[in-house]
């Protein structure tokens, strides 16, 4: 278990995950802070940004106070000069899932969120370029959701060209 | 007499519509938000905390006076299926935006429905360069949520194996980028290289290229008979040959012209653009996993982190060039080190039970075909593992529901990652230099699009 930066949010709920990483699960109102706050503290690279649907798997466990919604948004950082992970775990709704984008901070996120968004359809408020990045633009749905049904949904293609 | 038609002309529109990638693609400046422009000309990272500065985007530019080209899906130098739209000032880019998405077979979706033994199948095939230290994360994920150890040989030969795959996968960019700049003798000479491994690996693990070769709990099958003697020939043949290529490239004028100096990067904003791998060390950051965040023996061997210092083309050429040279060193005392013992864990609840035992025991049968058809449980859980792949940093995010498939299985994949880079690499340079580019951060498409 780590201290957390000093600047960060007052009520972050953090529990150990395994062995070494850290995880924390803040709200969402206090996931861009926190995030600013350990980068202040040293964490320069974000690793990995990525998202979970939780829709079969709804009683997963989470620390005490954790509300548990359908789609998280799992982030890892990387501390160069402390050679440490922390692993950043928000609850990201479960209807309209919506959390805030971390570009302003780590400008690498760009196109983990934009793939965020393709598969899971997680909206990320202040992404420059939220756009599809794995999927045709046409495609409807997002297929890393659980409800998508791959298999049962007949396969999309663009419409075949005519004669050149 | 029927008037002579031009057929090209009616067909323009319908061809733009075909090909168009919708809001994916690279937009007209007029059209594009002023956050995605400033985005796409890199002016959020030249400005300090990284804020947007409207100030630094050059709005006054029209249209008419650049062009927008496109180059890819199927060009020979975009390594596969990547697709750059390039903003061009004459020969000069403005703007560049990578499309993606053409190799994308939902192989994360894949992964939800296999079990964990046949999980390494499909993981092999992302970076298809590097099979190796794909199934290594993957597997080292799983074995970390289910709390079992590896035996100390098994380690080793999972040491050796990621790095001779380091050393083929730089041979492969060596070739490409060889071929890329005009050299086609690099280009033959790196694939004839690296097919001394490439025969290594089929000697081991049965197969060339998609080995499936590490587990959940060691690997495959021990190493064949008179494993050291081939090792050993592999090294000193490569190692000889890496200085024939410093002869053919490093000095050679054409291919420093260039190298040295195009496409530079700084430390800060590959730290910022969350990049990897010999692009990040040829800004001069030592970061390593092999060193800094060590795993399996890597703190028992002896080799140097190569790290650059101007962050461009040529910096990155060395540094491979040099990593082959270190790779060698590791496997040599790989060969010399290599522990006795087991091949994979001895806990029978990932490891069948011997062949010969299946033949006398019911309950050995029984075992061996529960362990194939269900596979084996992992406890609830999440964890985030992450190895040095050729390319930088590849992790195995793995959320298990206690079932014998994962939850959801994503991998961080390191060129995913570094084509980020791109349009600031090419931004400022010629369009022969937009080729090296793209050629020297080395994305692999299939680990790209997955």
């Amino acid at each position: 278990m780590i201290e957390l930066p000093a600047n960060a949010p007052a009520g972050v709920i953090t529990a150990d995950v395994l062995k070494s990483d850290v995880g924390c699960f803040p709200t969402r109102e206090q996931y861009f802070g926190l995030v600013s706050a350990f980068k202040a503290d040293g964490f320069e690279l974000c690793a990995d940004l990525c998202g979970v649907d939780y829709l079969e798997h709804a009683g997963r466990a989470l620390p005490e106070g954790v509300e548990a919604t359908r789609f998280e948004v799992v982030v890892n950082l990387l501390s160069m000069s402390k050679r440490q992970r922390v692993r950043i775990r928000v609850q990201a709704g479960t209807e309209s899932p919506a959390v805030d984008s971390l570009f302003p901070i780590y400008p690498g996120t760009e196109a983990m969120e934009r793939e965020a968004f393709d598969m899971f359809g997680i909206l990320f408020n202040g992404h420059p370029d939220l756009t599809r990045i794995l999927m045709p633009e046409d495609w409807e749905g997002h297929p890393l959701r659980k409800d998508y049904g791959a298999g049962r949904v007949p396969v999309q293609f663009k419409e075949a060209p005519g004669p050149r | 007499m029927s008037e002579p038609t031009v057929r090209a002309a009616e067909r323009l529109e319908p061809l733009v519509v075909e090909t168009s990638e919708g809001a994916q693609g690279l937009q007209r400046r007029e059209t594009t938000p002023a956050s995605e422009l400033s985005r796409e000309v890199g002016s959020v990272l030249r400005v300090d905390g990284h804020a947007f500065d409207p100030n630094s985007v050059d709005y006054e530019r029209r249209d008419d006076e650049t062009m927008i080209i496109n180059m890819g899906p199927s060009h020979p130098s975009t390594h596969g299926v990547l697709r750059i739209m390039l903003e061009l000032d004459g020969e000069f880019v403005l703007r560049a935006k990578p499309v993606i998405g053409y190799l994308h077979t939902g192989m994360e979706k894949t992964g939800e429905e296999l079990s964990y033994v046949q999980g390494a199948t499909n993981v092999t095939r992302m970076d298809y360069l590097s099979p190796v230290t794909n199934e290594l994360s993957y597997s080292m994920a799983v074995e970390s949520l289910l709390g079992i150890e590896v035996p100390e040989r098994a380690t080793w030969i999972r040491m050796m194996m990621s790095e001779l795959n380091r050393i083929s996968s730089h041979l492969v960019w060596m070739a490409t980028n060889g071929m890329d700049l005009g050299s086609t003798s690099m280009m033959i000479y790196g694939f004839r290289e690296r097919e001394l491994i490439l025969a290594f690996f089929e000697k081991t693990a049965g197969l060339r290229l998609n080995l499936n070769y590490v587990r959940p709990g060691g690997v495959a099958a021990d190493l064949p008979d008179g494993w050291e003697d081939d090792v050993t020939v592999i090294c000193d043949t490569i190692d000889e040959r890496t200085y024939e290529y410093d002869q053919l490239l490093t000095g050679q004028p054409i291919f420093r012209e260039r190298m040295v100096g195009v496409a530079p990067i700084t430390a800060e904003e590959a730290l910022a653009l969350s990049v990897t791998g010999p692009l990040l060390r040829s800004t001069g950051v030592p970061w390593d996993l092999r060193r800094t965040m060590p795993y399996l023996a890597y703190d028992q061997v002896d080799f140097d982190v190569i790290v650059g210092t101007y962050g461009d083309n040529f910096d990155r050429y060395a540094i491979r060039l040099n990593e082959i040279r270190e790779s060698i060193r590791i496997v040599r005392q790989c060969v010399e080190m290599m522990p006795r013992g087991d091949y994979r864990s001895q806990d029978p609840k990932v490891t069948p039970p011997p062949r010969a035992r299946i033949g006398e025991s019911m309950e050995a049968l029984i075992h061996h075909f529960k362990l194939f058809t269900e596979g084996f449980h992992v406890p609830e859980g999440e964890v985030y593992s992450a190895i040095e792949s050729p390319r930088g940093e590849i992790g195995c995010y793995l959320v298990s529901d206690g079932g014998p498939k994962p939850y959801r299985i994503h991998v961080r994949a390191p060129s995913f990652v570094n084509l980020q880079a791109v349009p600031l690499l090419m931004r400022g340079g010629s369009m022969s230099d937009a080729i090296t580019v793209v050629s020297t951060v080395d994305p692999i498409m299939g680990e790209v699009d997955r």
